[in-house]
């Protein structure tokens, strides 16, 4: 701190010199203030210790991580409102709003607490309330580096943004057909109870199964604990709930339901990319400089080239450049360098993010073709690479590719059965669907008894 | 008099008004509208799949005028809204029994 002051003195003295060159005798009297008040302002100055400075420096980029993080939320609820029709989009911003709401009051009651419990038995831990005390329960050490490099108040906020994009994923996927309740209730299952449930195998101490593999299973910002996990949940809501009326014909012919708004489903994108380099770059759980802006780069090129990628792959293969596949590519890229942005440089991750952008591509088309009807490309993305992004840490970030394989096909197929038990019994108390005349009507209407834009006149658009 | 009803390519309006003004038009009505000829709309791709749009968008012009600028104006609007390409739409000229202006109560051709 000391020679910061002197080394910024210094530059002020040197400039205040080369000024008074033509009256260099008053420069002298210059010179002796300056000096007086060099000493002056080293003794009024606090002493806060190098550990201490990085301590505050280390919490407060976890908290613009997490604030970054919050920001995705909104980039959720754009890009599915924008890739959906405007009949349903009150209903696919409620759902959106209804998430970043429950993902933290959730987290509060029990995730934060069943996902880091620290000593358990690695595959379960049963989760409680997070204290109401201002100092985060009774150890004294949970406000300072005793804690870890931030404090447990920002662990929580920070992983409480986090376990909502889970539940956000899948609310994408199944889009312009769920029953609102219905979704709600599943949701909040999924985020509460299933989400902490993987995320403790790696994330929730050594004694978690995942860490105790041989080579131990490398998942670093959640390619697998939570894209995977919101891509194959929502995967087994889709089976469960069946396509939109009207996309698939007889005789194999898919018939596309366009999104009502490309610049939404843009700008949605963006912020998703601005938001992943607080989901990626907090991750680090420090503000370790080195590492920070590796991620910053991984995470920034992977996009690029996930997005490059996808429009290349689009127009060669469909012919024609596609936006909408494009802005898919971005997140692709991004959903795949996550799990192993601190642990390659930035032309693996290049490539990674290249090949989720090829992949990407082939997984929509393979999900139109077997009828598994997602109108944002949420399975893709998410699921799909999010496997491939777990897999390319065995291949380029110097992980086992056998324990990456048990992981992610691990919290995958448990996010699938979970939630497949879980909608699949609100299907038989509730009901998942709308009926036929709602669905044709608008999920607006029927749900919410409002509209998005009362002023504009509805297409034919399905 | 006679109602001379034009559907064009939509955008041909501002040129087709322009004509119009030139040849002693002093009113129109302008309707959005969508519809096909022998063009049958075309094929459109999104996410992948090939859709096709039946329904063009197109704008439907519906001027009255006195029978003694009938010709002139069927022949502003040919000249203003051709392209040449395939969609550039119809005329149709009808006859009308009657017009009447609201605020005055004029009727006949001085209501035009």
């Amino acid at each position: 701190m000391k020679k910061l002051i002197r080394h910024k003195l210094w530059k002020w003295l040197s400039l205040g010199l080369l000024l008074s060159i033509p009256s260099i005798v008053q420069g002298q009297d210059a010179v002796e203030i300056v000096e007086a008040v060099t000493e002056a302002v080293e003794e009024a100055a606090p002493v806060i210790s190098g550990a201490d400075a990085k301590f505050i420096v280390d919490n407060l980029w976890i908290l613009i991580a997490a604030a970054l993080v919050f920001i995705m939320h909104l980039g959720f609820a754009t890009v599915e409102s924008g890739l959906t029709r405007s009949k349903n989009t009150v209903n696919v911003l409620f759902k959106n709003v209804f998430v970043i709401c429950m993902g933290p009051l959730t987290y509060a009651l029990w995730g934060f607490n069943a996902m880091y419990p620290g000593e358990f038995n690695g595959f379960f831990a049963a989760g409680s309330m997070i204290p109401n005390a201002t100092d985060f329960g009774d150890f004294t050490g949970n406000m300072t580096s005793a804690y870890a490099d931030y404090t447990a108040w920002s662990d929580f906020i920070f992983q409480a943004m986090f376990a909502a994009t889970a539940a956000t994923i899948v609310s994408g996927a199944v889009a312009e057909r769920i029953k609102l309740g219905s979704f709600m209730i599943g949701a909040t299952l999924l985020v509460m109870f299933a989400y902490p449930i993987t995320g403790s195998w790696e994330w929730g101490g050594d004694s978690g199964w995942l860490n105790k593999l041989e080579t131990p299973f490398v998942d670093f910002a959640g390619s697998s604990l939570v894209h995977a996990f919101g891509g194959f949940a929502a995967l087994a809501a889709v089976i469960l709930l069946g396509p939109r009326k009207g996309k698939y014909l007889p005789g194999g012919r898919v018939k596309p339901i366009l999104g009502h708004s490309m610049p939404l489903a843009t700008i949605g994108v963006f912020l998703l990319f601005l938001g992943w380099f607080g989901f990626n770059g907090g991750s680090v759980l420090s503000a370790d400089p080195a590492l920070v802006s590796l991620v910053f780069v991984t995470t920034g090129m992977a996009a690029a080239a996930g997005g490059l990628a996808t429009m290349c792959t689009s127009w060669i293969v469909l012919k024609k450049p596609d936006l909408s596949m494009s802005l898919n590519g971005i997140l692709a890229g991004l959903v795949g360098i996550t799990a192993g942005a601190d642990s390659m440089g930035p032309w693996s991750a290049v490539l990674v993010g290249a090949i989720a952008g090829v992949l990407v591509v082939a997984a929509i088309i393979f999900f139109d073709k077997i009828k598994i009807d997602d109108p944002v490309g949420a399975i893709s993305v998410h699921g799909v690479c999010g496997i491939w992004g777990t897999l390319a840490v065995g291949i380029f970030g110097g992980g086992s590719l056998l324990s990456q394989a048990i992981g992610t096909v691990s919290i995958s197929a448990f996010a699938f059965v979970s939630s497949f038990i879980i909608f699949f019994i609100i299907k038989m108390v509730l009901g998942i669907r709308v009926s036929e005349e709602e669905e044709f009507g608008g999920l607006d209407i029927g749900e919410h008894g409002q509209e998005a834009y009362p002023d504009f006149q509805t297409s034919t658009n399905g | 008099m006679k109602l001379v009803k034009a559907i064009i390519k939509p955008f041909k309006l501002e040129e087709v008004k322009e004509a119009l003004s030139e040849v002693g038009v002093e009113g129109m009505t302008v309707t959005e509208v969508k519809g096909f000829g022998r063009q049958k709309g075309h094929t459109e791709i999104y996410r992948g799949s090939e859709y096709t749009v039946d329904f063009l968008p197109k704008v439907m012009i519906d001027v009255a005028v006195s029978d003694d600028i009938v010709a002139k104006t069927v022949e502003a609007i040919k000249n203003a809204a051709k392209t040449g390409k395939i969609g550039d739409g119809k005329i149709f000229v009808v006859p009308v029994e009657e017009a009447i202006r609201i605020r005055t109560d004029e009727s006949g051709e001085g209501a035009i």
